[in-house]
């Protein structure tokens, strides 16, 4: 009798809880979907048929011409972007480990005041440091090269304050001590016995850092005009910019959003388990 | 900020890592050695374009006899902070991105709070979807997340604009008084699962026993979200909250996507744009002093909000 009214309630709010993520999942899901289905189709159906329909299947020749306009420069900002975004998160993660984990194992003065800084680097917005760094660049030369986009990418102090947690929490100071009782210098202990013990945590920031470069348009936009140096963003950007008066450019644009963000959502959906650890480290505060 | 470094060094330093290493500490060399990689350049490619900045915004361009006379740089003082506190254009994309961000940051907060918790009750299965599907977005850059919504918001492609049109509604996305809002949902759609995934994970930790207590003493499903849940991820919700703010105040590449196919956004509809835009027209000085502004604005928001909520929630 009192059993009965209470299940029914909890079917009630479990199909209200359902349909309510459900209309959410929607919505996160129908900007690609559009994507999807508008990469198969030929220029000539994008305006004339629905846009969540499939009609003639042409996925395979939009790749063809969007691969070999402007002689092929589509691969050639893929490839820019793998070495801005890729590279710069690997060397970034690299000088971020030893930096955070130098900072949670090493005593020494200044230590405390030094984290203070990488922290307040947090805060400073990129995109008020990328018009100075345009002004210190073009003195030295450097406007216009990969070293532009590069050199600013691998600096990450978020990459450094969650290193420094994960450090703390991942490698035991009995291990450091037993390493240097054996003999160990401080950079073979480093990559011997804390880099293991911290891959999980360096996977994350890998993965943090190389969003921020994915992610950072202002910094290649105002550093590069040659245009075999942009990544993929920036070259889409200057593509859809100029759809109005070119508009067989639109379906490139939308095949190559598509090709540029599919192989990175499946990454993402691989690796989201190191998400949630580096997530739940910066809710710490 | 201070706040923040102390609190995270508090919650991050075990007794273990306290204790003093006796004798067998690193060499002052090594410890250079560990630090350099990453030292090096922070200071070139943060530090000194910070001071360049700085230094840039007290530099104004004179010039000898008239106007076409030769130029120099000098010491102006805060002549070009006084300039853009004059300058309605600054005051225009400051009013627009608070709008922005009054609406937009509460808004995502909100959607993004309520998916956390419905994520953490029994209620919901397929969970691991839902979470995936409201991440998903966070692969994606601005620019590209912009483009494909304003093929959404088009008159000529969009089947959202044709669906509502066949119930008689005549959306204009790109319209002058639509077209902010275009740009929040492109933010909305970007972030609102990463700002879920913060606050899950905090939920996540909070021990069960907690709501087993609170179950003996009557509390049902609606009480204890309220009244334990939330105030326990409080931190997390303060940190999504100033991240948002910091990210609203920078904004531009959502917005200089829309402009491509929307004469209502102007090359200064945000202060960044307004930066680059004066940036372009060779006014250095001009663009490093609201670039300096901008980042001050960003501190003594994140600072203030942070302040008042951690004394208000006693954290």
């Amino acid at each position: 009798m009192s059993k009965h009214p209470v299940t029914r309630e909890s079917r009630v709010s479990r199909t209200a809880v359902m349909a309510l993520m459900f209309l959410l999942a929607i919505y996160f899901l129908l900007p690609v979907y559009f994507l999807i289905v508008a990469a198969t189709k030929p220029q000539g159906d994008l305006a004339s048929t629905n846009g969540l329909a499939f009609s003639h299947f042409n996925l395979f020749e939009n790749l063809e011409v969007l691969f070999t306009r402007s002689d092929g420069i589509f691969g050639r900002w893929a490839v820019n972007t793998v070495i801005y975004a890729v590279l710069g998160a690997a060397v970034g993660t690299l000088i971020s480990a030893l930096c955070g984990y130098a900072l949670a194992k090493f005593e020494f003065r200044g230590r405390e005041f030094l984290f203070s800084v990488i922290l307040g680097g947090v805060l400073v917005p990129t995109t008020a440091l990328a018009l100075p760094l345009f002004l210190l660049f073009s003195a030295t030369g450097l406007v216009n090269t990969y070293l532009a986009v590069f050199l600013p990418s691998i600096v990450s102090p978020f990459g450094v304050y969650l290193a420094r947690i994960f450090a703390n929490a991942a490698v035991p100071q009995e291990l450091i001590e037993s390493a240097r009782l054996d003999g160990a210098g401080e950079f073979r202990t480093f990559f011997s016995v804390a880099f293991k013990l911290m891959t999980p945590a360096l996977v994350t920031i890998f993965l943090f850092q190389f969003v921020a470069i994915w992610n950072n348009f202002f910094l290649p936009m105002v550093m590069l005009q040659k245009e075999s140096l942009f990544p993929i963003t920036l070259g889409l950007y200057q593509w859809n910019g100029q759809t109005a008066r070119a508009p067989l450019l639109q379906q490139s644009v939308i095949t190559g959003s598509l090709v540029s963000i599919v192989p990175v959502i499946i990454v993402f959906i691989l690796l989201q388990r190191f998400w949630r650890t580096g997530l739940a480290a910066g809710s710490l505060k | 900020m201070t706040d923040i470094a102390t609190r995270a060094t508090r919650v991050v330093e075990s007794p273990a890592g306290r204790r003093r290493i006796n004798g067998g500490g690193p060499r002052a060399g090594t410890v250079v050695a560990f630090l350099t990689p990453f030292f090096l350049p922070f200071v070139l490619f943060y530090l000194v374009p910070v001071g360049y900045a700085l230094w840039q915004s007290v530099r104004v361009v004179r010039r000898t006899g008239g106007q076409y006379g030769t130029s120099y740089t000098t010491f102006g003082g805060f002549e070009q902070y006084l300039e853009v506190f004059q300058n309605h254009e600054f005051w225009a994309s400051i009013g627009r991105i608070g709008l922005f961000g009054i609406v937009q940051v509460p808004v995502m907060l909100f959607i993004a709070l309520i998916m956390a918790l419905l994520l953490d009750t029994p209620l919901l299965r397929l969970k691991a979807f839902f979470r995936i599907t409201a991440f998903m977005p966070y692969a994606v850059p601005g620019v590209i997340a912009a483009i494909m919504w304003s093929y959404l918001y088009s008159p000529q492609l969009s089947p959202v604009v044709d669906l509502l049109k066949g119930v008689g509604l005549e959306p204009d996305f790109l319209g002058p008084g639509a077209v902010l809002w275009s740009a929040a949902n492109v933010s909305t759609w970007l972030w609102t699962g990463y700002n879920m995934l913060i606050m899950y994970s905090a939920l996540q930790s909070i021990p069960q026993e907690l709501y087993e207590a609170a179950k003996i003493d009557g509390a049902n499903n609606w009480t204890i979200a309220w009244r334990i849940k939330v105030p326990i991820i409080a931190p997390s919700l303060v940190l999504t909250t100033v991240f948002s703010i910091i990210g609203t105040l920078q904004l531009y590449a959502e917005p200089a996507v829309l402009r491509q196919i929307s004469s209502n956004i102007s090359s200064t509809f945000t202060p960044n744009m307004l930066a680059y835009a004066v940036a372009s027209g060779n006014n250095y000085q001009q663009a490093a002093a609201i670039s300096v502004v901008i980042a001050v604005i960003t501190f003594v928001l994140s600072f203030g909000f942070m302040r008042l909520t951690s004394k208000k929630a006693g954290l």
